[in-house]
Formats: C-alpha cells, structure tokens, sequence
C-alpha cells in the first residue's frame, strides 16, 4: 500500500513551495496558508488508504486512439489581436523584464 | 413582455420561427428583466446592491439587439432558421468571447479581450441563440457558492442573503432569476449540478469530452466539462444537442458521433432499474433533503422504475482524490498566468519578480490555496503519492460505477448535501466548503453524464436538487429520466418567498 505521508508543513517549506509556484507571499500570508494546507492536504491523504497497487491510473474516462489529421494550412489567430491583450508588446513580440538579473 | 421571460427556451423558439413573437421582442424582455433585478456593479464588486442578484458582469445589449434584428430580418426573406433562433443565453465568463471581456472572475485577466470564440460560444450561436453577456462565476471555477468571485458576490433569486452555489452560481441565477431561459455553465467537480440544485433550475453536466473544452478558460482539464442549465429538462436537451459533438482543436474531444436526445425524450422511465446509492445518502446531508430525496424515490417508483440499492465502494474516496487531482492540474494550467501573454502585469526588475509579483496581485485566496496544494502534490518526492495515487482512486471510482450498471440502469442521490446557504456561513473553512461537492465528484472523477433535476423544496422553501447519473454516453437515458421525473414533480421553477427577487404575477 502506498501510504502518502503524513504532512506538517513549516512556514519555510510553504515558502518554497510559493517560489515553485511563482506566488509571492508576505509573512502573514505564510502564517495563515501552512495551517490551511496542512488540514486540506491532511484531508487528501486519505487517498493512501485505498490499496491500488496493479491499478493504472484514469485521465481520460473513455479509451482514445491518437489520431493524425491532414496537415493543411487553417486560420490562425490575428497577430494584432493577440497582442492588444499583452501588458507590454513591441515589434510583434511580447515584451517582459529582463531574465537574469543584475549582479 | 413578462410572460416572455417565464416562456421557456423550446416554445420562444417556436414563437420566433412561427412568427408570433420576434427575436427582437424576446432579447428586449430579457434585456429588461436584467435592469430591473440585477443591478449595474458588472466588474466593480463594491457596487454589488443589496437587491441586485448581480448574475452578469457585462451585458452585451448592442450586439444582442443587432443579432435578433438578424433573425427576424432572415426570417423575414423566408429564410430557414436555426432550431434555437432567437433564444436567449447567458454566456459563463469561463468561456472566450472575441472582442469582450473574459475574465473567469479573476482579478488577473481583468479587461482581456480574447481574440476568439470557445467552439461552445460560435456552436450556440450557429444553433441561433442570442448571447446577452457574461455570467459572474467563482475565479477560475475554483468554489462552491460564487464568493471567491474577484467582481462581488451573485444573490440567490429564492433568497437574496443566500449563495446561488458555484462556481457556475450568475448562470443558475440569470436563469432562476428569469434572465435567461438558458445559460452555459461548466462542471469540474460539480459547478453546474450544485447551483442547479440550490436555485431549482435543470443543470446537466455530459460525458468527459462530449462538448468541447476549446476556449473555455482551464481549471482541471481531465475533469472540465461545459453543459446546459436551464429551467426545463427539454430545454437543457435542446441546448446539449447544440453544443455537443467532436472538435478537432480539442484532442480529448470524443469521436462519437452525439446520440439523438429528443426522440426518445418522452417516453417515460417504466421497466428502468434506479439505483439509490449506499455511500451518498445520510450523515452529512441536510434533513430537509434527505426527505425531498425519500419523496423523489417515491415519485420514481410510481413512474414504474425499480428502486434498487446499489454501492460505490470507493465513493468516500471521491472528494479526497479530487482535491488532489483538481488541484494539481490547476496548478500547472494557471502556470500561464504570469504577467506575460494576457491580462494584468504588476512591473518587477527581473521576469522572475514580475511573475511571483503578478500572480500575487491577480490570483484571489482559494486560487492560491489550490495552487499552492497542486504544486506541493506534484513536486519532487510527492507524485507517486498524491497525484499518481488519486488518479488510482479514479480508477476505481470509475470501476465501481461499472459494476454498479450491472444491476441498475442510472444511478440517484441528493446533488447537494444541503440548500443554498448564507453569504460568509462556510468561507472560512476550505473543507466545508469542500464537501459541497461530496456526491458530485465521484461522476467527474468517473466521466460520466450526471444532471441535477429540481426534487422539491425543504422546510425552509428553499429548492433541493435529485442528481441522476447515467454511463457514458447515455446522456440520452439520463435526459429521458429527468424529463420524467420533472413532469412527475411538477416544480414551479418561479423564485418565490420572504427574500426572493420578485416575478412576474
């Protein structure tokens, strides 16, 4: 049976996980989300109750083929359009603040 | 013009085609009906008014009026006219619409402008029905009452200090509320047969990939379904026949060609085996619905169906698993809002800032909960034993809903464990907020079709819901013993009480 672990998260694991996540979190954010995230996650484990081992896991509830369509040239979006919806766009492309950093 | 608003979607469409009534009457009605119950706070949460049911977040009058002007001038040419011509629906901002506003009720995507139309929107407008606006919906789909709603709070047409449910919660308030004979609504872990139920209106969530997901914002895209509600079964099957079938820009859109649901709409539910379901009745659900499901059990039976009990063993399971599999999957959908592509940006030195930046500002409180949950359940180490493992726990869900058809032909329980509930009564705890789902999720988990029919009112008068679950594919079943059921209860789908939005006389 796999058993998921029970889970405590300390306020450093929940900022991690916030900088996996790309949310940026104030200290009262983490105070008040590591006892949410524990309850619901503590919640969750139930799931490791239930032996299933040997049983593949479901994404899709009705068996698809993959199948290959005709490679012909269809509508694709308007360039404009698309980056009117953009925060910042310049010369057809989106603009975003440098990558790396400065030292 | 106020008999309009109580007709249903079937006979305004019948109105409009023999020419009794024009497209332009029936959208003006409508149109009327949203000015004078829900208010004009569209976007701005604080000028949601104490009697506004606030269903909408924006009205697209011009272009409603432009396009009944359209059918009634096609029919005026002769010209044949699509089966839903001139039927009004109000849109679930989920779904992208070109050239207005698509928000999901976030924050984050405030004042975007998609540059195209969710297969769902262009296939109801091909079927003729007219678009009035978009509909007000927990963010991002994440809740069970509408609150989480970045833009305010949606009233409850039975009682106006109530949730409608969620997240679907302004598309069963534009059409309990007379708004809108037909509203699309989109079912992740019960979004449309939980605000059915808690505002006595038909909601019907279809097979996993029957309708397509193309343009619908993502939550959970193995478990995002789109589906009709509306205030009659007939209606809800007309509305599915226009939005069902496969889509080749939704490669988990299914291949089936869809079965015809209205031929066989009519004829009853004599000889058929209903199982009750052991696991999704009892502790955990309100008196007052436990007995509008006893009594609906009865009705059953008088129509000439066989009662039979049947167990979903790993049912309890359900909610459990969702709450791993929803969130995972949110998680990494919601990824794409980052500051970059679309909507609201909050400026940072580096990307990296901006994005952690951004998400901070855009996302609301229960996003980021399922967000945070998604991504530690997907991390490193943690996989095998929560994602991996609850789409185990699918698995058997689904399997035991197999052996279930074995010795019944649908399935039934409450939809909701409870009636709509007090504004702020169950924000504070994400799990009781939770549980609101506890006997919806197990069909999404299993894909199959499930609706929410009105089954009564409980002790309060506040409306109850009986959810029928049907096996894959056989949404025509399930339509058939809805339509049955409905006729058997005979439920006036009217809001009425102390605190209700008023009607019509």
């Amino acid at each position: 049976m796999l058993k998921a672990p029970t889970v405590s998260l300390s306020a450093d694991e929940v900022r991690h996980v916030a900088m996996l996540a790309r949310l940026a979190v104030t200290d009262e954010e983490v105070e008040a989300l590591a006892p949410e995230l524990n309850a619901i996650l503590g919640y969750a484990e139930q799931v490791g109750e239930v032996a299933a081992e040997g049983i593949s896991p479901t994404v899709h509830p009705v068996p698809l083929t993959n199948v290959l369509r005709e490679d012909e040239p269809g509508e694709t979006l308007d360039r404009e359009e698309l980056l009117a919806g953009a925060p910042q766009s310049e010369d057809d492309r989106f603009v975003v603040p440098r990558i790396v950093a400065e030292d | 013009m106020s008999e309009l608003i109580t007709t249903s979607a079937t006979e305004l469409a019948a109105l409009v085609r023999s020419g009794e009534t024009s497209a332009r009457e029936v959208v003006d009605a409508h149109l009327a009906r949203i000015e004078e119950v829900d208010g004009t706070a569209g976007y701005d949460p604080e000028a949601v008014g104490e009697s506004d049911v606030h269903a909408f977040l924006t009205v697209t009058a011009d272009a409603a009026r432009a396009q009944a002007d359209e059918i009634d001038a096609a029919r005026g040419r002769g010209d044949e006219l699509p089966p839903l011509a001139g039927v009004p629906v109000a849109m679930k901002d989920l779904f992208v619409t070109r050239g207005t506003e698509t928000t999901a009720s976030s924050n984050i995507l405030r004042g975007w402008v998609p540059p195209y139309d969710a297969t769902v929107v262009e296939r109801l407008r091909v079927a003729g029905t007219i678009s009035l606006g978009k509909t007000n919906m927990d963010e991002f789909a994440m809740g069970s009452s509408t609150e989480t709603s970045a833009y305010g709070l949606t009233r409850n047409p039975w009682d106006l200090g109530r949730v409608p449910g969620g997240s679907s919660g302004g598309a069963v308030a534009a059409v309990s509320g007379l708004m809108a004979p037909l509203a699309t609504g989109t079912d992740t872990g019960g979004s449309i047969r939980q605000p059915a139920a808690l505002t006595g209106t038909v909601g019907m969530k279809p097979t996993y990939g029957r309708i397509s997901r193309y343009g619908m914002v993502a939550f959970a895209s193995s478990l995002d379904q789109a589906g009709p509600i509306g205030r009659t079964v007939e209606d809800c099957a007309l509305m599915y026949t226009a939005m069902a079938g496969h889509d080749p820009k939704d490669s988990t859109s299914l291949p089936e060609p869809v079965g015809d649901v209205l031929t066989g709409l009519k004829d009853g539910i004599e000889g058929l085996r209903i199982g009750v379901v052991t696991e999704l009745q009892g502790e955990g659900y309100e008196p007052g619905v436990d007995a509008s499901f006893r009594e609906a059990l009865t009705r059953l039976e008088d129509l000439g169906a066989e009662i039979v009990e049947v167990s979903l063993p790993h049912a309890p399971y359900g909610l459990p698993a969702y709450y791993l599999v929803a969130p995972s999957e949110a998680s990494s959908n919601l990824a794409r809002y980052d500051g970059t592509i679309f909507g609201t940006r909050v400026d940072a030195p580096t990307s990296e800032e901006m994005n952690a930046a951004t998400r901070a500002a855009g996302f609301g409180k229960e996003v980021k909960r399922r967000i945070m949950i998604g991504t530690y359940a997907l991390s490193a180490g943690y996989f095998d034993a929560y994602y991996q493992q609850a789409s185990r726990v699918r698995t058997l869900i689904a399997d035991d809903f197999k052996a279930a058809w074995e010795s019944a032909d649908l399935l039934v329980s409450p939809s909701s464990p409870g009636v709509a509930f007090e504004f702020g009564s169950k924000s504070s705890d994400p799990i009781a907020m939770y549980l609101n789902d506890v006997a919806t999720v197990p069909g999404s988990l299993a894909g199959i079709p499930a609706m929410s029919v009105p089954s009564g009112l409980d002790e309060q008068g506040l409306p109850v819901g009986l959810q029928f679950m049907a096996p894959l594919l056989r949404e025509d079943l399930l339509l058939r013993a809805g339509w049955a059921f409905e006729q058997a209860t005979g439920f006036d789908p009217m809001p009425r009480g102390a605190n209700a939005v008023p009607v019509p006389a």
